[in-house]
Formats: C-alpha cells, sequence, structure tokens
C-alpha cells in the first residue's frame, strides 16, 4: 500500500529540456527533487499561489457551510489536491474542452466560472452555473467549455474522446483535457477510451488525479497493477508520472503534454497527489491512518510552494497574507452572492429536460415576461 | 424498396446533406453493417465518416455524446439492443440527464439505431426488446418505426432535433417491402401514433415488429366480424396519449401488443394511461399480449409460443368481446 508519502515519481524540470520518464512504462528514476526549477517568473508564480489559495478558501467555507447545512448532498472537497488543477488548468487554452469528475471546484473556478456561480449552485439557487440543477458534483459553464461535473467514476474519459474526435473532424486545434481519480482506472469506460483516443489519434490529455484511494479503497487493494503508467501504456499511450503535490512541476508536463497531445494524439498524466479530507461528508476515515494523512499534509501544497518563494525571494510574508486576503474577499463576495439569489420557481420543475423547440421557446420567453 | 433500403437512403440523405453527420459503430464500414443497412457507405463517404468502431460500447456511445456535445450530429449505431445495455451508462446517466443538470447549456444531439426484437431463433441473448426501459428515461426520444416509410423519414427529424432520439429497427422488419412516398411526401413527423387500420370495435395498440402481427390478426378479425382499429404508437417516448385515446373512445376496448414481457413494461404504461384518461369510455377490462415471462428459447416452436402471433392476439380480442375463441 503507498502509505508514506516518499515519492516514486518524476517531479520537475519538464520546462527546461525533453521529457524524461516519457513512454511506457513511464517509471523514471526516484528524483524528488519538488523544486527542481530555475527562478520562476514572479507574477506568474504568484498567480499559481493565489489560484491555489482561492480554491483553498473556497472550499473551507464550503466545509463550513455543510455544516450550517447551506450546502446539501454531497460534497467532495479537493482540499490537498489544488496544485493539480492549479498547474493544469492554467496550461490550457481558451479553445481547449475541460471534463472533470465530482470534486471538480477548483477546476471549474480556474477556468473562469464564477466563484458566486459556483456557490450558488452548491446553494441550489438558480443564479448557479447549472441554474441549481446539478449542484457541487456538476458545475457546468458552456462559455469555459466545461463540460462538467460528471459523476459517474470513468463516464467522463469516453465523452471527453468524443469531444476530441469533434474537434479533430472539425479542424480545430483545441484539446480536450479529461481529470479523473485512479479509481476510475477500474471501469471499462477507461480501458475503451485509452483504445479509441490512440487508435483514431484524439487530441485527448488524460490527466489521472491519483490520491490513492478510490473512496476508501485502496489503490493496492484494488488494482493488480498499481504502476497506473503501465496500464495506460499497454494501449500504445504516451505516459508520464508528475508530483502532483508539486504545482509547478504539474504546470510544466500539462504544458508539455497539450503540445504533445495538440500535434501527434493522446497522453497520460499520472498526477499524484493526496486528499487531506475525507472522500466527502459522509465518510468517516476508517480506512487511512492519521499519521498518514498527517505525512502528506507536510508535502502540503500551498505551503511547501510558498516556502519555496520565500526561499528564492518572490514572497514576503505580507505578500502572502495579501494573497490570502483577497481570496478571501473573495469567497466573502461568493457567499453573499449565493445568499442573496433566489429559489427556482417549483412551476419550471420540468424545462431543461428537453431542448425546446423555436416556438416552445418563444412561448416561455414570453411567459417569462408576463408580470 | 425494403427497410432496409430505406434505412440506408435516409443515412445517405442525411450524411449528403450536412458534413456535421456521420456513422459510427461495430461493423458499419468494411462488413457493410450487420443488418447489412450501410452496405456501400464506407465507399462513398469514406472511413472518417463511416466510421468502423472496436467491440466498446460504453465508449463509443459515450464518444458519441462527446461528439455532439463538440458539434458533429453522430448518428451511432448499437449492434442490437441486448448490446445496449452495455452503454445504458452514457446513455441514461449522460445523454439524457446532460440538458437539465447543465441546466441547460449542453443539449446532447445524438442519434443512436440499434436493432431489437426476437424471431429469428437466435436465443435468450439476442432477443431482447428493451425500449420500454429507454421510453422511461426523461431526456429521451424513443422511435419504433414499423413501416418503411418510417424507416426512410424518422432519420431526419430525428437528426434535427436538439436532444438524444434512439431508433429501434425489429430486426424482423429489414427484409419488408412496401411501397413509399417521395421525399417531400414523407411523413417526418416524431411526436405521433398513427391509426394505420380504422376499426370501431376494439383498438390494438403496438409498434415495432408487433404491426404487421396485429395487421395480420385485425384482418383475421373483420373476417370474423370484428372491426379492429390498429394503432402504431411509432414514438415510445412521448407518448402520443390523444391518438390512442381517440380511438379508445371510439372503440370502447382497447389490446396492447408489445413484444417486450408484461411486466413493468411499455403495455403497461399505455394500459395505465387509457385507464387513467379513458376509464369510464371503456366497456371491457383493457387487454395485453405481450412475450412470455421466460427468457426466449432457442427451439423454434417455444420461440414462436413465447412471441406475441396474430393468432393470440385474436383469441384476446375475441375473450374481450365476449367470444369464445
Amino acid at each position: 500500500m503507498n502509505a508514506e508519502p516518499a515519492m516514486k515519481i518524476v517531479g520537475a524540470g519538464f520546462a527546461a529540456g525533453p521529457p524524461q520518464g516519457e513512454t511506457a512504462p513511464a517509471g523514471g528514476s526516484a528524483a524528488h527533487e519538488v523544486a527542481g526549477v530555475g527562478p520562476l517568473d514572479k507574477a506568474f508564480a504568484l498567480g499559481l499561489l493565489s489560484d491555489m489559495l482561492r480554491i483553498r478558501r473556497m472550499e473551507e467555507k464550503a466545509a463550513e457551510l455543510y455544516g450550517q447545512q447551506k450546502i446539501r448532498g454531497f460534497l467532495h472537497l479537493y482540499i490537498g489536491e489544488e496544485a493539480v488543477a492549479t498547474g493544469a488548468v492554467r496550461a490550457l487554452q481558451p479553445q481547449d474542452n475541460v471534463v472533470a469528475t465530482y470534486r471538480e471546484h477548483g477546476h471549474a473556478l480556474l477556468r473562469g466560472v464564477g466563484m458566486g456561480a459556483i456557490m450558488a449552485e452548491m446553494y441550489g439557487r438558480q443564479e448557479g452555473c447549472s441554474r441549481g440543477r446539478g449542484g457541487s458534483m456538476h458545475l457546468f459553464d458552456r462559455a469555459c467549455r466545461f463540460f462538467g461535473g460528471q459523476a459517474i467514476v470513468g463516464a467522463g474519459l469516453p465523452l471527453a474522446t468524443g469531444l476530441a474526435l469533434a474537434d479533430r473532424m472539425q479542424g480545430r486545434h483545441a484539446l480536450t483535457a479529461c481529470f479523473f481519480g485512479e479509481g476510475a482506472i477500474a471501469e471499462g469506460a477507461f480501458h475503451e477510451a485509452m483504445n479509441l483516443a490512440v487508435l483514431w489519434h484524439l487530441p485527448v490529455l488524460f490527466c489521472c488525479e491519483n490520491n490513492l484511494y478510490a473512496m476508501g479503497t485502496a489503490l493496492a487493494r484494488s488494482e493488480s497493477q498499481t504502476d497506473l503508467c503501465v496500464k495506460a501504456a499497454s494501449y500504445g499511450m504516451v505516459t508520464r508520472k508528475v508530483d502532483g503535490m508539486d504545482v509547478v512541476a504539474v504546470h510544466d508536463a500539462v504544458q508539455y503534454a497539450a503540445q504533445q497531445v495538440r500535434g501527434q494524439g493522446p497522453m497520460f498524466l499520472e498526477l499524484a497527489t493526496y486528499r487531506f479530507r475525507a472522500h466527502s461528508m459522509f465518510d468517516p476515515e476508517l480506512y487511512r491512518d492519521k499519521s498518514e494523512v498527517e505525512a502528506w499534509k507536510t508535502r502540503g501544497p500551498i505551503h511547501t510552494f510558498s516556502a519555496r518563494l520565500k526561499a528564492q525571494g518572490s514572497l514576503t510574508e505580507e505578500k502572502f497574507l495579501a494573497l490570502d486576503a483577497s481570496a478571501q474577499s473573495e469567497v466573502d463576495a461568493a457567499v453573499s452572492f449565493a445568499e442573496a439569489g433566489s429559489w427556482e420557481p417549483v412551476t419550471d420543475l420540468l424545462r431543461d429536460v428537453t431542448t425546446p423547440t423555436a416556438k416552445a421557446s418563444a412561448m416561455h420567453t414570453a411567459r417569462g415576461a408576463a408580470p | 424498396m425494403s427497410y432496409r433500403e430505406a434505412l440506408r437512403e435516409a443515412l445517405r440523405e442525411a450524411l449528403q446533406a450536412d458534413p456535421r453527420v456521420f456513422l459510427m459503430g461495430e461493423d458499419v464500414g468494411r462488413y457493410g453493417g450487420t443488418y447489412a443497412v450501410s452496405k456501400g457507405l464506407l465507399e462513398e463517404f469514406g472511413p472518417e465518416r463511416i466510421r468502423d468502431t472496436p467491440l466498446s460500447e460504453l465508449g463509443f456511445v459515450g464518444a458519441g455524446i462527446g461528439a455532439a456535445l463538440g458539434g458533429m450530429r453522430p448518428i451511432v449505431e448499437v449492434m442490437t439492443v441486448n448490446f445496449s445495455l452495455l452503454a445504458l451508462d452514457p446513455i441514461v446517466n449522460t445523454a439524457a440527464m446532460l440538458r437539465h443538470m447543465s441546466g441547460g447549456q449542453f443539449s446532447v444531439p445524438l442519434v443512436i439505431r440499434m436493432a431489437t426484437g426476437a424471431g429469428r431463433q437466435v436465443a435468450a441473448q439476442h432477443s431482447n426488446s428493451f425500449e420500454g426501459w429507454y421510453a422511461h428515461v426523461p431526456g429521451l426520444r424513443v422511435l419504433s418505426p414499423a413501416t418503411v416509410e418510417d424507416a426512410r423519414a424518422m432519420l431526419a427529424p430525428a437528426l434535427a432535433d436538439a436532444d438524444p432520439v434512439l431508433i429501434f429497427e425489429h430486426a424482423q422488419l429489414y427484409n419488408m417491402e412496401q411501397e413509399v412516398p417521395d421525399g417531400a411526401a414523407l411523413a417526418a413527423d416524431i411526436s405521433s401514433a398513427r391509426v394505420r387500420r380504422a376499426g370501431s370495435d376494439v383498438s390494438l395498440v403496438t409498434h415495432g415488429g408487433s404491426l404487421p402481427k396485429t395487421m395480420q390478426a385485425a384482418e383475421a378479425l373483420a373476417g370474423l366480424g370484428i372491426s379492429a382499429e390498429v394503432i402504431d404508437l411509432r414514438v415510445l417516448r412521448p407518448l402520443d396519449d390523444d391518438t390512442v385515446m381517440a380511438s379508445v373512445r371510439k372503440c370502447h376496448r382497447a389490446v396492447v401488443v408489445d413484444e417486450a414481457w408484461r411486466s413493468g413494461s411499455l403495455a403497461a404504461e399505455v394500459m395505465a394511461r387509457i385507464g387513467e384518461q379513458a376509464f369510464f369510455d371503456l366497456d371491457a377490462p383493457l387487454a395485453r399480449v405481450c412475450s412470455e415471462e421466460v427468457p426466449i428459447p432457442y427451439a423454434r416452436h417455444l420461440e414462436e409460443a413465447a412471441l406475441p402471433q396474430a393468432q393470440k392476439i385474436v383469441a384476446t380480442v375475441q375473450a374481450l368481446m365476449g367470444r369464445r375463441p
């Protein structure tokens, strides 16, 4: 069981030169140099830090609001895993598609969905990004090309493959980034999507967020082969392991991979990360030791990155506090927005099951405009 | 024209009319289609648009949904309804629900075609009729073309629909030959049922592969002095209640004929709706002729006994009319 945080992961240095440990099986040497790149562009680095803080503070608030029963249903927090979405989404282009899972608040936020719209969605308000019909697990945004919010484990992979097929057939220079947990690898959908994507040379970037537990089932208790890259590589997929606790390593890996995917077809990244909080708010966490969680927390993506930036003189404590305060005020505004939101009238219950025809749509608008 | 040729003509027309349309499924290309529906289309449209897939129903149906979201107009062929169970998750949990759970942002303009039904001695795992399961799900439109004209006409409006449409082609119908009107005269509607034979004593409500058997039964009943009206549902979701109720109000008796099992079935749904909406117009209890509740057997005599047959329909109607069969 992968209990200890000792990494068997190649973490950094992608930006600098040709890829290490690429192609299958991408075992790589046990280099554990989290901060293996040179000094970062300061503004860029602070942007990464700020984004991680925005996700963290938003989700801490969501957990608090869940306790107050303002947010109900399932709530899956990304706390501990922020470096993955932060590094990855920054490396994508506006024309790219993003498909994510039910642990997608961070991906949605960084893709451009407003924090207010996310918070309102969790409240079930019609000002939410899915009009309150989806909730925490089903964040969507057409303008950001954010396709969910897919809450059936593995279901996003074939969907992403199809989006990439559409882009290829229409000659769009876009890729589809598909995020999923390592639990999805046990699903048939993973294998079918791997095969299709490679067979048809589709521009899909498969980002496996390996947080070691599928709900409460540890990887080694559910997979005969725990090297996930080996599985993907068996389909002829180009693969790479990345330290998912290092935001720069993730960014560089995704930036490099995105370039490969646009030109040559699909790629699989295993982003090694860890979920600090329970699977969902219902999870008593009987399946892992507190000591394991604590050990991983020492590698927390926000404080390790902050420490690194401070060490290289790019960050002061004052600046950190300012970024944190800014994230906090964004959260406060988002909560106010959600609190001030409205409930969709029950008379609209049956809308959006099917697409209104032009005629029905005109009628709906007319009704909506009536006093 | 045969039902098969009608389907092929409809595909050809759709592929010619819209560059976003493509056909994807197992053996649709080189093999020419399991039921030879797409024969010749690969040569005409090439492998990008007549796309052979691996045996990955979950994968390629899911990919069809993604392609639809990405701006294409995919027609996904699932070889038979039996194998569509491997794709139940993308069809139900994704295609049918995506528009709603995204608050109306993402419609899924996807057409899925599949063969359905029994009657060819292919035994239990290749003889199911699960149309009714799909008709259970909000967000899907479910079509059951029972005539060559519908085989020819239903694809275009299905592709024009912004939401997922499932088309069930009964495997017994592919060789059926009927006259078909020219293009403009084709019935393009995918929302209403049709009266296939007018009558006054009993409404026989059916669809798909059971229509020819029901028409045969109506003919036999006419010889017995019973005037049967035959309603072809055509669209299993959303059901056209009006056409059914108008017939029931006229005939005062109704028998539902459906090849699926009776328990928890589409037949049960149609009967329930008649009970809800036309109870006081009925002169006799509702009745149905469905498959016997057994996996479809291989042996010919047992398979025939398991399925609705014209004589069973006749006998059921006679009992309903208070006559001895």
